[in-house]
């Protein structure tokens, strides 16, 4: 008996100090796209020292937060990485109708560590590499993007023996960059910041463009630090920072 | 990029959940071992398998399934509605939860193997001497099950420490509640950030292995039999 | 309050497995009965069944306590049972040392309120043990092993011992060694004993009433020297049927080393030292070392010849003859088996009723010697 006692006082005692040992209280719970990670966690720093209010950052994948989201996850403002998946959760009646508004347009870039290989659209031509890697098309919208800029250059059957898919965008890269792959379409916000290797950056005319749009959830509607986390996403310190990261704004 | 503090508040998390999680799946699992090891009925294997499902199931299937059942449309929204929340996931409770259910098989089936090792006869002879059931299993087959409860100790340990698909699902990634050290590594890589995710993997590794060595060298001395 | 009613009364009828038990025997509650019979006879499950450990229907009554009864359901936990059972083998448990062992069951006894009419010193020094207190039971021979589970039995404070085959683990040697100790416990300490064996010769050893049994029937029981004797059961009837005489050591004769042995107003002369005077020791006669002579023979190196009624004379195979004999020229002395030819009871025509001579050489009843000067 006296056993099963301490057991249980163990339990519960492990259970109030995990308690007492969680994250401080969140001024506000932002879901952001795995691929604005970057750029997110500066506009945030940026959010709290302007106004003071803290935004609790949590990064994942775009598909993976709607299911969460209907699921009653504790998230404020969603900050997706297509258009369609903010539509949807405002046609679920999970997110406010009119907050939802483009934050980002992502841009998509050929990219290869040789920094011989790339040298602008004749390279898709000429096709001198065994592997080109893009993000997967049905899900992600990069990978739809590569595909149709592909299309549109006319050399998308000449390569799609060529072609090896990320599930993500991250994961695109990352072929690309552990030298799987000779080459790839990337995010230009990827390769911003890193010299070496050699790019193209593709013309925004031959793809649709990659618009993210960012949406205020139904949890967030009362929640001051939600609704000024979207003000300061659409002004202008923010801004400086999500072009410096490789996206446009419109 | 995560600083010191919100490091330490990850690695905090992850060892807080892989003990919580331990303790209770040596709460859990025990009974659940000693009636697989003990019990005579037919159907016994089929609730074994039942168990071991976790080992096969892909854990982003779990993850979902558990998100489900532990939102406001199931039974965890009904229990959450008791303390006044919608639902249940989102919470370090959740990754409880999720975890033990993740990591059953490999508190549970080191366990059973230890009650079923020394057969009836232990038991019997207790009974004899005056003991009653619920002594002997204390006084007798907890000790002479020893072995077991470490090895399934540390397996439950190290798998929630490893654990990334599940949390994530019905963690949501909340920083300082949900955000444990797997997931803060696979945050880096996806930001390619991949110096940091070295270096965190690398701890991660590191920790690993000395806990699972001190554990088995603690499980050889406390083994060895009457002393 | 009644008097206590000193008697064991078991009955059980099920079916286990293939084996199908239907048994019913009572004995006194006191000294050492022997459930006797060949392997898979049913003797093990019995024990069993009176420990409380199998479960088939039956009643058990001991000494006037009800621990089960299928008419009424009632049906006492092992736990619950005042009984110490040894097993065959040991199983000492091996997470404790011989100490926490020993006091296993007498903490959880006197917790129930058992007085405390064994300690652990006198268990200790009737079985030898006290050198091994402290070990591991992993550390321990075969006997030892064996004795400290008898201890440990005993300790739990039992109003009934069961012991299941405790030797037929052990080889041959180790047994001799450790029937004394039994033999101790039993002298010393009033706990009867049920023990089960099929070893005849630990049995006559040991036993004051026997229950034989047959592919899960009972045979017979009764006093073994009754059931013994009775031509009518396989054992009178085997090649190495046998009797079992008490007495009381009157003297030994240090120049012919012979001990003189007093059995029902006779003397019987056993070669060596087998105990204290005063004490009781047993004997065991195989039939075939007694011959039966009309005269007092004389001149004969056969020492023992002893005064003897015949009772019963049974024919068997082969052209021999069981005759039973009780000692002194009178009715109701202890019983002896004596196995002749036929030819020598009709040329001596040997009957019922008649008043003859036993004769039992010395050298046949050769019984360990004693440890003390």
């Amino acid at each position: 008996m006296r056993r099963l006692r301490l057991l249980v006082a163990i339990v519960v005692g492990a259970m109030a100090a995990l308690a007492s040992g969680a994250a401080p209280a969140a001024d506000t719970n932002i879901a952001v796209a795995a691929n604005f990670t970057e750029p997110a966690r500066e506009i945030a720093r940026l959010f709290e020292s302007r106004t003071g209010h803290k935004a609790i950052l949590s990064f994942g994948a775009t598909g993976q937060f709607y299911v969460q989201i209907t699921q009653a996850a504790p998230f404020q403002v969603f900050l997706s990485a297509d258009r369609s998946t903010a539509k949807k959760l405002v046609d679920d009646g999970l997110a406010v109708a009119d907050s939802v508004f483009t934050y980002a347009v992502g841009r998509i870039v050929v990219f290869s560590k040789d920094s011989d290989l790339v040298m602008g659209e004749q390279t898709l031509r000429d096709a001198a590499f065994n592997k080109i890697a893009i993000a997967n098309p049905e899900t992600a919208p990069y990978g739809a993007a590569a595909v149709e800029a592909m299309k549109s250059l006319g050399v998308y059957d000449k390569l799609s023996g060529k072609i090896v898919q990320g599930s993500n965008i991250s994961q695109a890269f990352q072929f690309v960059d552990t030298g799987n792959a000779e080459i790839g379409f990337v995010a230009l916000s990827q390769v911003i910041g890193r010299p070496g290797g050699s790019r193209w950056i593709v013309p925004a005319n031959l793809y649709t463009s990659i618009r993210q749009d960012a949406v205020l959830l139904k949890n967030g509607a009362g929640n001051a630090a939600a609704r000024d986390f979207i003000a300061f996403l659409k002004g202008p310190d923010a801004a400086a920072v999500i072009e410096r990261f490789g996206y446009a704004t419109k | 990029m995560l600083g010191g503090e919100e490091l330490w508040i990850a690695v905090r998390l992850t060892l807080t959940l892989a003990s919580t999680a331990t303790i209770v799946l040596l709460i859990v699992g025990t009974p659940i071992a000693w009636w697989l090891a003990r019990s005579k009925v037919r159907w016994k294997e089929a609730v074994a398998a039942v168990v071991a499902l976790p080992l096969v199931l892909p854990p982003t299937v779990l993850g979902f399934y558990l998100l489900i059942a532990l939102g406001p449309n199931g039974p965890g929204g009904w229990i959450g509605g008791l303390f006044g929340l919608r639902s249940l996931a989102f919470t370090f409770e959740a990754l409880v939860i999720g975890s033990v259910l993740y990591s059953l098989p490999f508190a549970v089936q080191p366990i059973r193997t230890a009650f079923e090792a020394f057969g009836d006869r232990p038991l019997e002879v207790a009974a004899t001497l005056r003991a009653s059931p619920w002594d002997a299993f204390w006084s007798v087959a907890v000790p002479l099950a020893r072995p077991g409860f470490m090895t399934g100790a540390v397996l439950a340990f190290a798998h929630t420490v490893g654990e990334f698909g599940v949390v994530l699902m019905i963690g949501g990634n909340i920083p300082g509640q949900t955000k444990v050290l797997s997931i803060a590594i696979y945050d880096y890589v996806e930001s390619l950030q991949w110096a940091q995710a070295h270096v965190l993997a690398g701890g991660m590794l590191v920790f690993s292995f000395v806990v699972i060595l001190s554990m088995m060298v603690l499980e050889k001395r406390i083994a060895r039999p009457g002393i | 309050m009644n008097r206590p009613d000193p008697t064991i009364t078991a009955r059980y009828a099920g079916v286990l497995g293939r084996f199908e038990l239907d048994v019913a025997f009572e004995s006194p509650l006191r000294g050492i009965t022997a459930l006797f019979g060949p392997s898979g006879c049913g003797k093990t499950t019995i024990l069993r069944c009176m420990a409380g450990l199998t479960r088939l229907p039956g009643r058990l009554v001991i000494g006037g306590e009800v621990w089960q009864d299928h008419a009424t359901g009632q049906f006492r936990e092992p736990y619950r049972r005042p009984v110490g059972y040894v097993f065959q083998e040991a199983s000492l448990f091996p997470h404790l040392s011989v100490r926490g062992n020993l006091l296993y069951g007498r903490r959880r006894a006197l917790k129930m309120g058992a007085a405390e009419h064994i300690r652990l010193d006198d268990v200790v020094d009737l079985l030898g043990i006290a050198s091994l207190l402290d070990r591991a039971t992993g550390a321990l021979s075969g006997g030892e092993r064996q004795r400290v589970a008898l201890g440990r039995a005993l300790l739990a404070q039992p109003r009934l011992l069961l012991m299941d085959e405790p030797l037929s683990a052990l080889d041959r040697m180790t047994k001799e060694d450790i029937l004394p100790y039994f033999e101790a416990i039993h002298a010393s300490l009033a706990i009867p004993m049920l023990y089960v064996s099929h070893d005849i010769a630990e049995i006559e050893r040991l036993a004051d009433h026997m229950v034989l049994l047959e592919a899960g029937r009972v045979v017979a029981a009764g006093p073994l020297a009754d059931l013994l004797g009775d031509s009518r059961l396989p054992i009178a009837r085997s090649p190495e049927a046998s009797t079992v005489l008490e007495g009381r050591i009157a003297a030994f004769d240090p120049n012919d080393e012979i001990t003189a042995l007093a059995i029902d107003g006779e003397t019987l002369l056993v070669p060596n030292r087998v105990g204290e005077a005063g004490t009781t020791q047993r004997v065991r006669i195989v039939a075939t070392n007694v011959s039966l002579a009309v005269d007092r023979p004389s001149l004969t190196t056969i020492l023992n010849i002893v005064p003897v009624r015949i009772t019963d004379i049974h024919p068997l195979d082969h052209g021999q003859v069981n005759v039973l004999v009780t000692i002194g020229h009178r009715d109701g002395g202890s019983k002896l088996l004596a196995r002749v030819t036929r030819r020598a009871q009709r040329v001596l025509s040997l009957c019922p009723g008649q008043d003859v001579y036993a004769q039992i050489k010395a050298v046949s009843l050769i019984a360990r010697a004693s440890s003390s000067a």
